[in-house]
């Protein structure tokens, strides 16, 4: 076990795993899906795969909303942000993903004015702070982000703030979680469902999964003894044939979710008929739209999109990897062509990509070994 | 950008009642309340706090277990450049959207 001394209460991890093995029946072979990205981080990092048995496999969900990202969106918002006078402001996650014509950093050395921001209401204030200026937030993330960026456009609207718009690429898992569960080639059986999404959103979004599906949900923390704690949690509903919501992660995750939030996103957000995800193609009601009551400050009502698509490069299998259906090595490019220092594919940008994660923390690893018994 | 990152709050601003300065291993913050409307924090307490918001309220003890989540996974320099980056703090001197190095 590669990290495991540093862990709080090996003891019960330890448990946790004696538990796992007793509760997985040879006989089956168990297909787990970690739905958010952090997990997967998680999962490598602590090397949880190494406490499991062979017939419990851990299938890496979309939840990294850089990953999700079409390419095409990426070049429309930078091809607005060439105008004059104008700021592209976005998270560092953000600064190294590839568009065609390169990412924002690249954008940024032919001269482009690009800021990394922390939060989105850092990108109102430099809009408050260059009023000559336009500065356009390029928005991403889950329920976890889209409720600060939902404030942010209120503060906007309440001040009259004229030079400020939002690129919205505000996602929701729940459609996601369905397009997975449609697909012909996928088989799961149950699922450790996101943990700070679920801050937002509640429990209760999962319900559909448990009672339609069958399938049992278990929203978990990030500890390694939380995720183990989790798949425990779905072995035991899984031997006794049942399908709940369950939530590992109480002391962080109210049941009915952050009604505040929720609020904010009503007020601001509506959902698009339809948006295209990366690997996963095109998922009716899984993204959010800037309402018309705030036109003035979304970016694609304000400006000229050109509505670019492009489709990922032949050669990378970031959609078969991002369903689940091939393991990030088995890509033809992994660790060859696309690695996180040159990246191809978005599941090797973010350090919650599962090709990054598995990258870092399976690939690399023994290498260094490797190359120290060499030496 | 998932992970939330634990805070405890030093003060309300007295200027605006939607902003508070919390504390983050000895970083000192204004973060923004907006989201904890129905149950809005006091000094003393404890948060989870995610791209310059307070998202939900949690025990003391829940935030050492998160910052050691931080810390076990390798991401509390990242979480601390996100809290400096915060650019709320102070009108006058503030700098947010550090110009990027080449």
């Amino acid at each position: 076990m590669k990290y495991v001394d540093e862990f709080r209460a090996p003891e019960l991890i330890a448990k946790a795993g004696e538990e796992i093995r007793r509760l997985a029946e040879s006989r089956r072979h168990y297909r787990i899906m970690e739905v958010c990205g952090g997990h997967t981080h998680a999962i490598y990092r602590f090397g949880l795969k190494d406490l499991l048995p062979s017939n419990v496999e851990l299938i890496h969900g979309p939840g990294c909303p850089v990953c999700v990202l079409p390419m095409g969106r990426i070049d429309d918002g930078l091809s607005l942000a060439t105008q004059t006078d104008f700021i592209f402001a976005a998270f560092g996650d953000m600064m190294r993903v590839p568009g065609t014509h390169g990412n924002p950093l690249e954008y940024k050395a032919r001269g482009m004015d690009v800021r990394i921001v922390y939060s989105p209401v850092d990108a109102l204030k430099l809009a408050r702070s260059n009023p000559a200026k336009h500065v356009m937030f390029f928005a991403i993330g889950f329920e976890t982000t889209a409720p600060s960026t939902a404030l942010t456009l209120m503060r906007a609207k309440a001040e009259r703030l004229r030079n400020f718009s939002v690129f919205c690429n505000h996602v929701t898992i729940i459609p996601a979680i369905r397009a997975i569960l449609d697909s012909p080639d996928m088989r799961l059986d149950g699922f450790v469902g996101p943990g700070h999404v679920s801050t937002v959103i509640g429990c209760r979004p999962y319900d559909w999964i448990a009672k339609d599906e069958g399938k049992p949900v278990v929203v978990s923390g990030f500890e390694p003894l939380d995720i183990l704690q989790s798949i425990v949690m779905l072995l035991r509903q899984l031997r006794k044939g049942q399908a709940k919501v369950e939530n590992q992660y109480k002391r962080v995750v109210p049941w009915e979710g952050n009604r505040a939030a929720l609020r904010a996103m009503a007020e601001v957000f509506e959902l698009r008929p339809y948006f295209e995800w990366r690997g996963l193609g095109f998922i009716s009601q899984s993204a959010l739209k800037i309402r018309a009551s705030y036109a003035q400050w979304d970016a694609e009502q304000r400006f000229s999109v050109p509505g670019v698509r492009v489709t990922d490069p032949k050669a990378a299998q970031c959609g078969e990897v991002l369903k689940g259906v091939l393991k990030p090595a088995q890509c033809k490019l992994f660790g060859n062509e696309c690695t996180p220092e040159q990246p191809v594919g978005a599941l090797m940008v973010s350090s919650e990509g599962s090709c990054a994660a598995y990258y870092n923390y399976e690939h690399r690893k023994p290498v260094t070994i490797a190359s120290a018994a060499a030496k | 950008m998932c992970l939330a990152i634990p805070g405890k709050i030093i003060e309300l601003d007295s200027q605006n009642a939607l902003l508070a300065v919390v504390d983050v291993v000895g970083v000192r913050r204004k973060v923004d309340l907006g989201l904890l409307l129905d149950e809005p924090p006091v000094p003393g307490d404890w948060i989870l706090i995610h791209v310059g918001f307070a998202m939900s309220k949690i025990s003391e003890a829940d935030a050492a277990d998160q910052m050691r989540t931080l810390t076990m996974l390798g991401e509390t320099e990242a979480a601390m450049q996100e809290v400096r980056g915060y650019g709320l703090e102070n009108e006058e001197h503030d700098q947010p959207g550090q110009r990027l190095k080449q």
